[in-house]
């Protein structure tokens, strides 16, 4: 089953910057998708057209279809809101907000209007616990999300979105700011998820592309040049520029 | 009311409010036209731009009180100029850390000192002092009120001068020293020039500040309307348009000619003041402009 | 360059150094002069009876008591009008316009506004809100001359305040489902609110201070009672200071220092507060 369809996508910004030529690719249900490539080859435009995040920059031109449950998604009747709480995100620097821990998880789902505090407690700590946080920090829930590690903050990113029960996890490169410890714990943790949630994730080098890929597409300037299951993708790919990247000759 | 709708509502008010300026901007120009223009019909423009102001005989020449401003606005921020950004200089360039802390609330108290305080002060210290030094008949006069409205301008550019100085790249300064030039040079032969339109700006501000000011001339110039027609005028008693319209006004039957003109005199004030403010940001904005340029 | 040209070149730059410092000392030092001139010869006149009664005698005596109900009315009537309106017109511009003409005209408005000298401000209330919307010599149409004016300082600080909020948060806020207005509710302007009360404190500290806007829209030479609603005119401290220098013969310089003073506690003391609030916020901050 794919969750999404994307066809003939293309985005462009004011300024030109990072903007996508004409993508079409399917993403499954129940898998990393993994999209790779040098910067600025529109990985970040693509995460953020798939939940309207794009609404806060200056977009000069969309077009094409994101096909998300049967509907269009990029149709002015989307309700932008619904669709970002199904589709969860976390960024490359964690961001706590500057709130408490407790807060931070329970953000998402007060916005929504929810103000049993029953529910709210159930959700974060099953939030936390699903991000494997709730043994470190079940006891300073009302701390500054600013005072954890910044493994913790990522990982209190992630039990953020996980709190909305979302069915769409994207990560744009959320293990750039870490050590190699909590690299490890959130990869770890990714390939639990996947057998709940669609996961895309843009990974911060082609290592980690390697080793959490079921799918994988390349992205070079704005092009999507190779879609295929991660094994291909990198032991067998087809196209030469994907072979000289894969291969480390540039990027 | 749904959420939804409630959301709208705000919106909507936010909205409304941010362009409440662009509204009072509209309306206070007006009201100004609406109750001053009426002076045209009432004083042929020859006898408004004449050389004698005295209302009780029907002379309405605002020609002293547009000059009285201009030459004690001359005075002040030649004199604010020096102090303001040499001082400015000091904070930006000079001062350790903690000087620096110290000294930027000292001019924030400043700023903050009511004008009608400050013209309080210039009749019990600065009048007498303007006297006897000079050896006057007496201590209201031009001079008195330029040393008072520097006072006032001086924070205005010491603020908006030392903003231009931390804004010119540090790169710059680097490069200088590196070239082996000391850092006095550094200072006034790359930073200050480098900053030249922000300190321009800065005058331009503290000059529209002092045009503007009323309470502390209208206590220190001696409200004189005469014409100011030699250097030594500054050393006189002498007449600025706000004091005119702040001593007048009250006295005034509301509709007749004498209102008429003290709002006319307000309508100069007003595209004064506009004039400056607009060529002040149009400097400014093509200063970053450029520095854009420069540093992409 | 040889040695003694050097020599010369350290010397006069020495000389240059001092000069910076000790213009800059003429510039601080009078500040803290006048100042501390002011609390010396104005304490002695502080007491009790002066700050709670009327004055007395054609205001060559007695207290100044109507006065500072006076300003503290006039104030609280400006925060009415202007701490809202400045606030709402902040967000707009940080949160909501977008990067064109319209929102350049504004801006041109915001510094026209500033620039805009304080009595002109008097002369457009007596227009406008005296005359015109026949609200008489009042509290209600000097408070509004007042909010207009401060309107341009509250607006840029609380402006400047939202802008300094990083964009992370907004875009994270959005991301989990968010409306613009929530993010601006529960992020943006908790974060932004020591830097809004600042400006709004500093943009009140002006209009405390005015006398140019309030002579011929709310101010009265004397009242013998308080002000009983916002239609009626009022005593205000800074007029007060204006009427009993210039416009009393034989005033005793004790009451006149006493009652700038007065003033002058009132000003610096915002002043003092919007610091306080600014300094703790900045070292509470985590971003």
């Amino acid at each position: 089953m794919n969750k999404f369809r994307i066809e003939d996508l293309s985005v462009r910004y004011l300024d030109n910057n990072e903007s996508l030529r004409k993508i079409n690719m399917e993403i499954e249900e129940n898998a990393i998708t993994v999209l790779f490539g040098p910067a600025n080859g529109g990985k970040s435009t693509f995460l953020r057209t798939l939940n309207r995040l794009n609404d806060l920059a200056d977009v000069k031109e969309m077009s094409g279809k994101v096909i998300f449950h049967e509907d269009n998604i990029l149709e002015k009747t989307t309700d932008v809101i619904e669709l970002r709480r199904r589709i969860g995100m976390v960024f490359s620097r964690p961001v706590p907000l500057p709130l408490s821990i407790y807060e931070n998880v329970a953000y998402g789902l007060i916005m929504e209007g929810e103000h049993d505090k029953k529910k709210l407690d159930n959700a974060v700590e099953n939030a936390l616990r699903k991000a494997v946080l709730w043994d470190e920090l079940y006891d300073r829930l009302q701390d500054s999300a600013y005072a954890i590690s910044g493994g913790q903050q990522q990982r209190l990113c992630l039990a953020r979105v996980l709190a909305l029960e979302p069915e769409v996890i994207m990560l744009d490169e959320p293990t750039s700011a870490l050590d190699p410890v909590a690299t490890a714990k959130i990869e770890e943790l990714l390939n639990q998820l996947k057998a709940t949630y669609t996961i895309i994730l843009a990974p911060h080098n082609i290592q980690q592309a390697a080793r959490m890929a079921d799918y994988a597409a390349f992205f070079l300037m704005g092009e999507l040049i190779e879609f295929s299951s991660g094994k291909e993708m990198f032991l067998n790919p087809r196209d030469r520029r994907t072979q000289e990247y894969v291969s480390g000759r540039y990027g | 009311m749904s959420k939804q709708q409630g959301n709208l509502v705000i919106t909507g008010i936010i909205k409304i409010a941010g362009y409440s300026s662009i509204v009072f901007v509209t309306l206070i120009l007006i009201f100004l036209l609406r109750e001053g223009l009426p002076a045209l019909g009432s004083v042929p423009i020859s006898q408004l731009f004449s050389t004698i102001w005295y209302p009780i005989q029907g002379y309405f020449g605002i020609l002293p009180l547009i000059l009285g401003t201009l030459l004690v606005t001359l005075v002040a921020i030649l004199i604010a100029l020096p102090f303001g950004v040499c001082t400015a200089v000091y904070l930006s360039e000079i001062a350790p850390k903690w000087v620096k802390a110290v000294l930027k609330p000292v001019i924030e108290i400043l700023a903050g000192i009511p004008s009608v305080v400050l013209g309080f002060i210039g009749i019990l210290v600065f009048v007498p002092f303007i006297r006897t030094f000079f050896n006057l008949p007496t201590g209201l006069t031009g001079l008195t009120g330029a040393i008072l409205l520097a006072l006032i301008a001086i924070p205005t550019v010491v603020s908006i001068a030392e903003d231009a100085l931390n804004t010119v790249p540090d790169s710059y300064r680097q490069a200088a020293l590196a070239l082996g030039v000391t850092r006095w040079q550094t200072i006034w032969g790359v930073t200050l020039p480098a900053a030249k339109t922000g300190v321009l700006t800065a005058v331009m501000l503290g000059v529209g500040r002092a045009l503007g000011e009323t309470m502390a001339v209208m206590m220190v110039t001696g409200n004189a309307p005469v014409m100011p027609t030699r250097l030594n005028s500054i050393l006189m008693p002498l007449r600025t348009m706000t004091a005119t319209i702040a001593s007048e006004m009250g006295e005034v039957a509301t509709g007749s000619t004498h209102y008429q003109v003290l709002f006319f005199i307000g309508i100069v004030l007003f595209l004064l003041s506009l004039a400056i403010n607009v060529a002040a940001s149009w400097v400014s904005m093509r200063q970053r402009q450029r520095s854009e340029r420069i540093l992409s | 360059m040889d040695k003694s040209s050097r020599t010369s070149t350290l010397i006069a730059e020495s000389a240059g150094y001092t000069l910076v410092h000790l213009i800059t000392l003429a510039t601080i030092i009078p500040i803290l002069g006048l100042v501390g001139y002011i609390i010396a010869k104005g304490s002695p006149a502080i007491s009790w009876q002066f700050l709670t009664a009327a004055p007395t005698d054609g205001m060559r005596a007695g207290g100044i008591f109507p006065a500072i109900v006076g300003t503290v009315y006039l104030t609280i009537g400006t925060a009415i009008f202007s701490v809202p309106l400045g606030v709402a017109a902040g967000i707009y511009i940080s949160e909501y316009a977008a990067d064109n003409a319209a929102t350049r005209l504004i801006r041109l408005a915001i510094i026209n506004l500033s620039g805009i000298p304080s009595v002109v401000y008097g002369l457009f209330g007596l227009g406008l809100f005296v005359i015109f919307l026949n609200f008489g010599t009042s509290i209600l149409s000097a408070s509004l001359t007042l909010s207009i004016m401060t309107l341009p300082v509250i607006i840029s600080t609380s402006e400047e305040a939202m802008h300094s909020v990083p964009n992370s948060f907004r875009v994270v806020s959005t991301s989990l489902g968010a409306s613009r207005w929530q993010t601006i509710r529960k992020i943006v302007l908790p974060q932004a609110l020591p830097g809004i009360v600042t400006g709004v404190i500093l943009g009140l500290e002006r209009a405390v201070g005015e006398t140019a806007p309030i002579l011929f829209t709310g101010a009265a030479f004397y009242l013998p009672q308080l002000p009983s609603s916002p239609l009626d005119a009022t005593m205000a401290l800074p007029y007060h200071i204006f009427v009993i220098s210039t416009q009393v013969p034989g005033m005793p310089v004790e009451i006149q220092y006493g009652t700038v003073l007065v003033l002058l506690v009132f000003v610096l003391g915002m002043n003092l507060i919007a610091t306080l609030i600014r300094t703790r916020a900045r070292a509470k901050r985590v971003w």
